[in-house]
């Protein structure tokens, strides 16, 4: 078994279940090792109501996306982890949502503490945060046990760790508080409410989940948006991304103690943010895009209103980060505390800024390009160190080039005509499938749409980057001081109900 | 240090001079809906059908818009033919009381009443929150928190965010509550010493938001504690939380 047993897609591009044949498990499994072996990336891995397991790998080197689907004849399977350990979260998942047990699984606990999917009304609920977590047993050894409810606002999540003095042996994090079952509403839609828990999967990363949400839709309803939606679909996702990547280089600032840029980037974050305001009416870029296109175009008398307020936001920006990067004090704070290595990353599947800052290329705009970035070429921002530094150093970096795009952008998009609102899509084609990534400011998005026999959504999969990268946060705490987490922590800053959906 | 004071000297003092002056809110700012019932065609219902979340509903008057469960989408804007219902720019939401969340625009709204004389006694000049988010999505959170950034400096105002509970006269809470967090919100909240307040920011604080369907969640933080402050938006503009809170404190002397 190669990957070449796996079937070949595009990002966003529909494909008829009846051409999918299903791998025998052992194929599906061989298939799976073989391509992540080669160097692919388990981007996916899900299961559907009828014991059908589906996975989703990306060659993000070879620019190529890859399906493959089998069919169980029984809730049990020879689990992937061991061979596999990005698959361990997504095993405990299936395992969670449908009982399914991936058998040799090393780690086998709740995901989000619910009753399964298949029924189960009769079990008790589980309690969250409750399981058997890893322990270091020892004399000196102690245990500091976190949350839900944290010092600051900020989402629930318990988080333990085991230390010997102020040094973390291990990290182990229970999330889950935050699910309100945003898949399970998605299923039998598109219902009215569904383009807004689309937007709320993770309310900081709207038009990331929205976008990969609206480009579902429209691959399987076969309708193209045109090149200037997309265009505008590129504004809205790149001042997300740079309002919070000045959001978490002021935070970073913050937790270091160096206080004139965290200060300076509090304010400037709602000067990026109300520019998307300007042109939606909500900062977070609520009501912005639709399925088939734009909610809010941007005409040339607002994009003639927008451009000197993005220049001031970028010149004020740039003079508030280059405080940061000259001083000293802060920088070895950046540089000393939380490391991860390629070798890690790799193993786990880290996607978006913590990847590349371990010097890994992927970036979905550049690897699996969709709309503007099929034309407007992304060069992904890497660093070397894997650390604090590395994380911020990638944000910065970024924020270069989302000011790049945006200045081109808005320019080009005021010399051209506004569109109409885009009418109600055509129905969805039935028993089809259909793979959206988006490269959010946190990295990846993926949303898996599969509708049935009457167009409507079988199942709907959505890998928020925090799924792939809070294990990330737990590995590069080992041999860190307790101290030093919320610095390792906002470094990440990883999303909980994009987490727990 | 000669770095930091000429980008403090370029940048300049930027706290906002709100409430003396109101900030520039976008256009496309949605605020408190205007509802003309005289432009309504008999027996139209459509902008309720449209509703995602029921908030229309129609009695003698005509339609009647629920900000407890609106989610600020336009699909009721787009779907009335005679644009009876529009939002404004108005961002005075706040409300002490569930019912006074549902607006027919004919009547004044009735807006967010000051605390009780002995509640602002103790609270009115110093008041620590502590927020809890259970099952937010992480938009109002960042709204609430940009409060606490040097534009809006919400200490100025004596109010504060503080870590604990037993340190809080009350509790912010964001999200509809799911299921996973209610005993943790119980105990928070026991935590806080009396006498003490809740403020519920957003829809699903207020009843569910886009979740309102969901049975992992419980509908809003009515549900389980006693709410003195209802802040709806999906989410709340800043602006609207903190005119929602100084109305709470008595600090917003304007006639209506």
């Amino acid at each position: 078994m190669t990957r070449r047993a796996l079937k070949a897609v595009k990002n966003g591009q529909p494909l008829a279940l009846a051409e999918l044949a299903p791998l025998s498990v052992a194929d599906f499994r061989d298939a799976i090792l073989a391509a992540v072996h080669e160097g692919d990336r388990l981007a996916c891995l899900c299961a559907d109501g009828q014991l059908r397991l589906f996975a989703v790998l990306a060659d993000d080197a070879g620019k190529t996306l890859r399906v493959a689907c089998t069919q169980l004849d029984q809730p049990r399977y020879p689990a992937l982890t061991p061979a596999c350990p990005q698959a361990h979260l997504f095993e405990r998942e299936l395992a969670e949502q449908y009982g399914i047990v991936p058998e040799g699984h090393p780690w086998l606990k709740p995901v989000r503490y619910h009753r399964p999917w298949t029924g189960g009304e009769s079990q008790p609920l589980p309690l969250p945060g409750v399981m058997d977590f890893y322990r270091v047993e020892g004399d000196e050894v102690h245990e500091v046990a976190v949350g839900p409810v944290h010092a600051g606002v900020i989402e629930p999540g318990h988080f333990r760790f085991q230390c010997h003095g102020e040094t973390v042996f291990h990290l182990e994090i229970a999330l889950g508080y935050q699910h309100r079952g945003v898949e399970q509403a998605l299923e039998g839609g598109p219902h009215p409410l569904s383009l807004k828990q689309a937007e709320t999967a993770a309310g900081d990363t709207s038009i990331a989940h929205v976008w990969a949400y609206c480009r579902n839709l429209e691959g399987l309803a076969g309708v193209p948006v045109s090149a200037r939606a997309d265009r505008v679909r590129g504004v809205a996702l790149e001042l997300e991304r740079a309002a919070n990547h000045v959001g978490d280089l002021g935070a970073l600032s913050g937790d270091v103690g160096f206080l004139p840029t965290a200060s300076f980037c509090g304010r400037l974050r709602g000067d990026w943010l109300n520019l998307s305001a300007e042109v939606c009416g909500s900062r977070l870029g609520r009501n912005w895009l639709r399925p088939g296109g734009l909610q809010h175009d941007v005409d040339h008398a607002l994009a003639q209103r927008l451009l000197p307020r993005l220049e001031k936001a970028w010149a004020e920006t740039q003079d508030a980060l280059e405080l940061l990067w000259g001083a000293a004090s802060a920088m070895i704070r950046f540089e000393v505390a939380g490391h991860l290595t390629p070798v890690q990353a790799r193993e786990i599947g880290l996607v978006g800024v913590p990847a590349r800052a371990c010097g890994i290329s992927l970036d979905v705009r550049h690897d699996h390009p969709f709309g503007p970035y099929r034309d407007h070429a992304v060069v992904p921002v890497l660093a070397e160190s894997g650390n604090v530094h590395s994380r911020a150093w990638v944000r910065w970096r970024e924020l270069s080039e989302s000011h790049r795009y945006l200045a081109s952008a808005l320019t080009d998009l005021g010399h051209k005509p506004c569109e109409p609102r885009p009418g109600p899509l055509p129905g969805l084609a039935a028993d089809s499938l259909c793979v959206s990534l988006v490269e959010g400011w946190r990295g990846e998005v993926l949303h898996l749409a599969l509708t049935d026999a009457e167009g409507r959504f079988a199942r709907y999969k959505i890998v928020d980057p925090s799924f792939h990268n809070w294990f990330g946060l737990a590995l590069a705490l080992r041999g860190e001081q307790i101290s030093d987490f919320p610095l390792c922590n906002k470094s990440f800053n990883l999303s909980y109900c994009g987490h727990d959906l | 240090m000669m770095h930091i004071l000429l980008s403090r000297w370029r940048q300049g003092h930027r706290t906002l001079p709100y409430p003396k002056e109101l900030p520039s809110l976008p256009a496309r700012f949605q605020g408190l809906p205007r509802i003309e019932a005289a432009k309504c065609p008999e027996a139209c219902r459509l902008c309720a059908e449209a509703c995602p979340v029921a908030a229309i509903g129609f009695g003698p008057g005509g339609p009647s818009l629920d900000l407890g469960r609106c989610v600020f989408c336009p699909a009721c804007v787009e779907a009335c033919p005679e644009g009876a219902i529009a939002f404004t720019g108005d961002h005075r939401l706040a409300t002490t009381s569930r019912e006074a969340l549902v607006t027919t625009g004919a009547d004044r709204y009735a807006r967010a009443e000051a605390l009780g004389a002995e509640l602002k006694r103790v609270l009115g000049r110093s008041l620590k929150l502590r927020v809890v988010s259970a099952g937010g999505c992480n938009g109002c959170e960042v709204d609430v928190n940009v409060l606490g950034t040097l534009a809006w400096d919400l200490g100025r105002f004596g109010i504060q965010y503080v870590a604990s509970p037993r340190h809080a006269d009350g509790l912010l809470v964001t999200g509809p509550v799911t299921r996973n967090m209610e005993l943790a919100l119980r105990k928070t909240y026991d935590a806080v010493p009396g006498p003490k307040i809740v403020i519920a920011v957003g829809a699903c604080a207020i009843q569910g938001g886009p979740y309102c369907h969901r049975e992992e969640q419980l509908g809003g933080v009515g549900s389980v504690l006693p709410v003195d402050l209802y802040i709806p938006g999906c989410p709340p503009h800043p602006l609207t939380i903190l005119d929602g809170l100084l109305r709470l404190l008595g600090k917003l002397n304007e006639p209506r």
